[in-house]
């Protein structure tokens, strides 16, 4: 696979490291963590996730991928969905 | 001899001698194994997987399924090669396979006789009973009779290499349709790879007699692969065989280097893994031609039409002196007029479908008879003797000849666009199964789209050139299709014809026509299930000639279309991959990088065995002269150091700058306890948790600015705690304004330890009051040293009075040599990793073993380190009843009752009289040490409500490595428990 990261440019999947879904937000207060940590859509289809350039910009991105095909549809830098 | 006295592609002033079965033999260069093989009248090459029956040579191509050797000896021996792939070379060393003690006599032929109990499904049929009977006695006799060639078993002395390959368009396959297509986009300026698995580019073009732009093939291909070489914007790989497609444009291939080569020359790989990204690619790989089902079609001297055709005319070879020619398709007739021409007697062509072709009144011209059959069978065991049918009129006739040529129509080789799951569909019209939808960018081209006359295959490569251009924004400025001779390509498809003998669908694993039928019969009517069933297209080939006429069959034997039975799909790798080409440069030392502290060089000088650390190397101790022992080392070590001073390199514990306003904001929510009110110039030892609520790591911090900290991790977590922090600042709270940089390999670091430690490094820096109260225990400082930038840090590891320097990694080796050098007059001692975990131990800190991301902070002993007054990440969760249970294993030591006994990690913790049973575990050993302080064995464990059981007994279970052991259960800080020498 090859991702697009958006400060490095296309790159091999190699150098990233995965973490998961990107839809889950850690919660304010006390409630909602155990969703927040364990729980988990599994969709066939598009799903934005989080990956790591830990190769190259560290940059944390949301990397929008559908997970039928593996096509890998887009990327952005986390820290900028946030805002 | 049946070399023919002229023409083909060979080289005839370069003769090229081998050896087949220790037999020697004559060929030319530009031949193949089985093209020198066929010249010289070896027409029996192996034995068959099953059956053990005498096996020839079947096709010209990569797809052969018998003619596999063992080509090479020794060290470099490769089984299972296929004879029509190796590239003649001098000195070549082939050997027949599965046949003993030669091919021509085979012991376990015997299995021919016993045929009727390996039809489909035999292992599960036959060795059923007794079940212990499988693994001791069916199974190794099964291996031993069935099966293809041996591994060496030595070493593979061959070298790999690995290169990556971008491009605008790859063209997969060097034949017409490949090398029109490469042509006509890198005319446009696209960067093209051309890659063919054969040694040279040409393809079909090389194996017939056809003219294109007015010349012969060849010469056509290698005007045109001139032109190519001589652009800028082109790679052209022959010898390189496409094995994979893979997600996000990416293709896997191997470059034979130097397989053709007796020996590599110096430096140069065996092969080359190409890593290829494309934009676009064309699949230009051709068809395989089918065999046809008759009585007999494995015997040496059926071959397919194509390959007689390749053999004739590429390599001047006649693989028979008179033949019969079986074909259902136009191409077949080619063949017929191939052999005519050179000058082999051709008994007889079979028609399968009405005659009265143009190319039937041609054969009759010549005198060629020409005879419809509705019955066929080859009579011949070793090889081809003759063929009985039954023609037109009822009669049976028997035809003498010595070769028989089948033309059953062709399979488009698409076995790499399905890679990714697209499945093929029939195309009624073509007679065969095509890519329907291709993975994206990719597309087929030329006989592999099912355009199988010349014309159209050429006209086809430049039409997908032309659409990749344009996609890639490069439109080609004229689509010049080569002209060329008139090339008639109708299919009308014949599976199976009557007769004698058994039929073979997939020559490698010897699944017949009657194990296909069989199959249908029980209700294995999916072709999934055939294929499990029968093992069909499971052999190294991968079906690629036996395949689709299974399910032609199948769908024969069920009622129903080729359309509604379908056909498999293929995995990579298309053909077979050395392992060692997948491995590459990566085996011995090589397998992963070594990093290497700025002390290394010095540590070897000074006596260092080192221990790997993840990728570090360490020195785990420094042994001196006329020590005998690591133990006595080590003992010496931590005696030294506590006693006086010792120098340890800490530089591989990771280290990550963190800077700007709400760096300390950051700290607070990634540590257990509070950072952010810490004074500037004090360090704070921290923990972290995962959001789950166990442990992640646990490091210090040290502030040097409002602004600016220094946070240290473990050596084993660093990239781990690199990734979490940018995960807290860029996806938890980007609204943070904190930059965070790992400068792990920036500085260089070594811990001073000792009572003595502040003489030495007062001496080191005599302008800088070290005393304790000018730099109390836990103060840290920016200061220099030689005029280069420096850190001091009054840190300790091992419970005595301590500091840590660090400076630049480049001059971490010169720091080293100071110390020393400072340290001589007070007897200071190097220590290596093993004297550190002794120390470390001794003082009950948690280290790897107890930091193993089962335990929480309160097993650990730092529950109250937890702030009650902030948000940090993982605070949530440790308040979960699991883990907030009293009854959880936590940190406590362990002493033996005779401080002789040693105990060793991972033993069980069992309360006495109890089963040693998996339900009354108590807990385990963590971490255990001989300590020289206490001349006893101790150890740090995790005991089932440890903290409050100080004083019992408990006994250390370890039956794998020794006997039970007594132990008391005591505080984890065994050494100075009150914490006097650390503040001294």
């Amino acid at each position: 696979m090859r991702i697009p990261c958006p400060y490095c440019g296309e790159r091999d999947a190699q150098e990233f490291t995965y973490r998961g879904d990107a839809a889950p937000v850690r919660p304010q207060g006390d409630a909602g963590f155990f969703d927040y940590v364990y729980l988990r859509d599994n969709p066939a289809g598009p799903i934005a996730e989080h990956w790591y350039h830990a190769q190259g910009c560290r940059g944390w991105l949301v990397v929008e991928r559908n997970t039928r095909t593996h096509e890998i549809l887009g990327a952005r830098l986390a820290g900028e969905c946030a805002r | 001899m049946s070399r023919l006295g002229q023409g083909g592609l060979i080289d005839r002033d370069r003769p090229l001698s081998f050896t087949f079965d220790g037999r020697r033999f004559t060929g030319f260069e530009g031949d193949t194994l089985a093209s020198a093989l066929v010249a010289n009248d070896v027409r029996l090459v192996g034995r068959s997987f099953k059956y053990h029956r005498p096996r020839g040579i079947l096709t010209a191509g990569s797809e052969e399924p018998n003619a596999l050797v063992t080509l090479n000896a020794g060290a470099r021996a490769e089984p299972n090669t296929r004879a029509t792939a190796i590239p003649l070379f001098e000195g070549l060393e082939a050997h027949s396979q599965n046949c003993w003690p030669s091919p021509g006599f085979d012991l376990l032929a015997v299995n021919q006789i016993f045929a009727p109990l390996f039809v489909a499904g035999f292992y599960y049929k036959t060795f059923m009973w007794p079940v212990a009977f499988w693994e001791k006695l069916y199974e190794p006799l099964i291996r031993r009779a069935a099966g293809l060639g041996k591994l060496s078993t030595l070493p593979d002395p061959s070298q790999y290499d690995r290169d990556h390959g971008f491009c605008d368009l790859l063209v997969i396959g060097g034949g017409p349709a490949g090398l029109a297509a490469a042509l006509a986009a890198s005319r446009a300026g696209l960067r093209v790879i051309l890659v063919d698995g054969d040694t040279r580019f040409g393809g079909r073009l090389l194996s017939e007699r056809h003219l294109v732009d007015g010349m012969a093939g060849a010469d056509w291909t290698a005007r045109t692969v001139a032109e190519l070489a001589s652009l800028p914007n082109v790679r052209l790989l022959s010898r390189t065989t496409l094995f994979g497609v893979y997600d996000g444009q990416q293709y896997g291939a191997i470059e034979h280097v130097a397989d053709h080569c007796t020996a590599s020359g110096a430096g140069q790989p065996r092969q080359r893994l190409w890593k290829i990204v494309a934009r676009r690619a064309i699949l230009a790989t051709g068809a395989v031609e089918r065999p046809l089902m008759f009585g007999g079609n494995d015997r040496p001297g059926v071959m397919m039409a194509s390959a007689v055709s390749t053999f004739v005319n590429r390599y001047a070879a006649a693989p028979g002196r008179r033949a019969v020619l079986f074909t259902t398709t136009a191409s077949g007739w080619s063949t017929v007029f191939d052999l005519h021409a050179a000058g082999i007697d051709v008994a007889a062509v079979i028609e399968g479908r009405a005659g009265g072709s143009e190319a039937a009144r041609e054969a009759n011209r010549l005198g060629i008879e020409v005879v419809r059959a509705s019955a066929f069978h080859v009579i011949g065991r070793q090889g081809v003797r003759a063929v009985a049918l039954v023609d037109a009129a009822g009669r049976k006739r028997r035809l003498t000849c010595d070769l028989v040529a089948m033309a059953g129509g062709w399979n488009p080789s698409i076995g790499l666009g399905t890679n990714l799951g697209a499945r093929p569909v029939w195309s009624e019209t073509l007679q065969t199964f095509l890519l329907d939808a291709a993975p994206p960018g990719l597309t087929a081209a030329g006989a592999a789209a099912g355009c199988w006359a010349l014309g159209d295959a050429l006209r086809d490569g430049v039409t997908r050139a032309a659409e990749a251009a344009e996609a890639l924004g490069k439109p080609l400025a004229a689509r010049a299709v080569p002209a060329c001779s008139a090339d008639p390509a109708a299919i009308s498809s014949l599976w199976h014809i009557p007769g004698k003998g058994k039929a073979f669908v997939d020559f490698q694993h010897d699944v017949t026509t009657g194990d296909v039928t069989l199959a249908a019969r029980e209700g294995f009517v999916s072709v999934e299930h055939l294929k499990r069933y029968t093992t069909l297209g499971m052999a190294t080939d991968q079906g690629k000639s036996g395949q689709v006429n299974g399910h032609a069959l199948l769908a024969a034997k069920t009622g129903r279309t080729m359309a509604e039975v379908g056909t498999i799909l293929s995995r990579p790798p298309f053909l077979p991959v050395s392992i060692g080409a997948l491995v590459g440069h990566h085996r011995g030392t090589h397998l992963r990088p070594a990093r290497q502290t700025a002390s290394h060089g010095w540590a070897k000088l000074a006596g260092a065995t080192f221990v790997d650390a993840g990728l570090w190397k360490r020195a785990q101790w420094y042994a001196r002269p006329g020590e005998t022992d690591w133990l006595q080392t080590v003992n010496r070590e931590v005696r030294m150091t506590r006693g006086g001073v010792g120098i340890c390199d800490i530089s591989t514990l990771g280290k990550i700058d963190l800077h700007g306003p709400d760096a300390g904001t950051l700290l607070d929510r990634l540590y257990i306890n509070s950072f952010s009110a810490l004074p500037v110039g004090k360090a704070r030892y921290g923990v972290m948790l995962r959001e789950d609520g166990f442990v992640l790591d646990d490091g210090t911090a040290s502030r040097f600015a409002q602004d600016r900290f220094f946070v240290t991790t473990t050596t084993a977590n660093a990239a781990k705690v690199m990734q979490h922090i940018d995960h807290a600042r860029q996806v938890i709270w980007p609204e943070l304004d904190v930059q965070a940089t790992s400068v792990t390999e920036q500085w260089s670091v070594f811990s001073v330890a000792g009572p003595r430690s502040r003489q030495l490094l007062q001496a080191m820096f005599p302008d800088i009051d070290l005393s304790n109260e000018a730099f109390p225990y836990m103060a840290a400082m920016e200061c220099r040293w030689r005029g280069r930038p420096a850190r001091i840090f009054r840190l300790s590891f091992s419970g005595e009075l301590a500091f840590e320097i660090a400076v630049p990694a480049r001059h971490g080796e010169a720091l080293v040599r100071a110390l020393c050098e400072a340290g001589r007059p007070l007897d200071a001692t190097p220590y290596g990793t093993e004297a550190l975990a002794v120390m470390r131990i001794e003082k009950g800190h948690p280290a790897g073993n107890e930091l193993n991301g089962m335990t929480t902070a309160a097993d650990l002993g730092l529950g109250r380190m937890m702030s009650g007054r902030k948000d940090y990440i993982g605070r949530v969760l440790a308040g979960r009843p699991g883990l907030c249970d009293p009854a959880r294993p936590a940190l406590v030591g362990l002493r033996p009752r005779r401080p002789d006994q040693r105990i060793r990690g991972g033993a069980h913790l069992f309360s006495p009289h109890v089963l040693r049973i998996p339900a009354n575990d108590e807990g385990y050993v963590t971490s255990a040490a001989w300590s020289p302080m206490l001349e006893s064995y101790v150890a740090l464990a995790l005991l089932s409500r440890g903290p409050d059981r100080h004083g019992e007994v408990i006994i250390v279970h370890d039956p794998l490595r020794g006997p039970e052991i007594e132990a008391e259960i005591c505080d984890p800080v065994f050494f100075d428990p009150e914490g006097v020498r650390v503040r001294g």
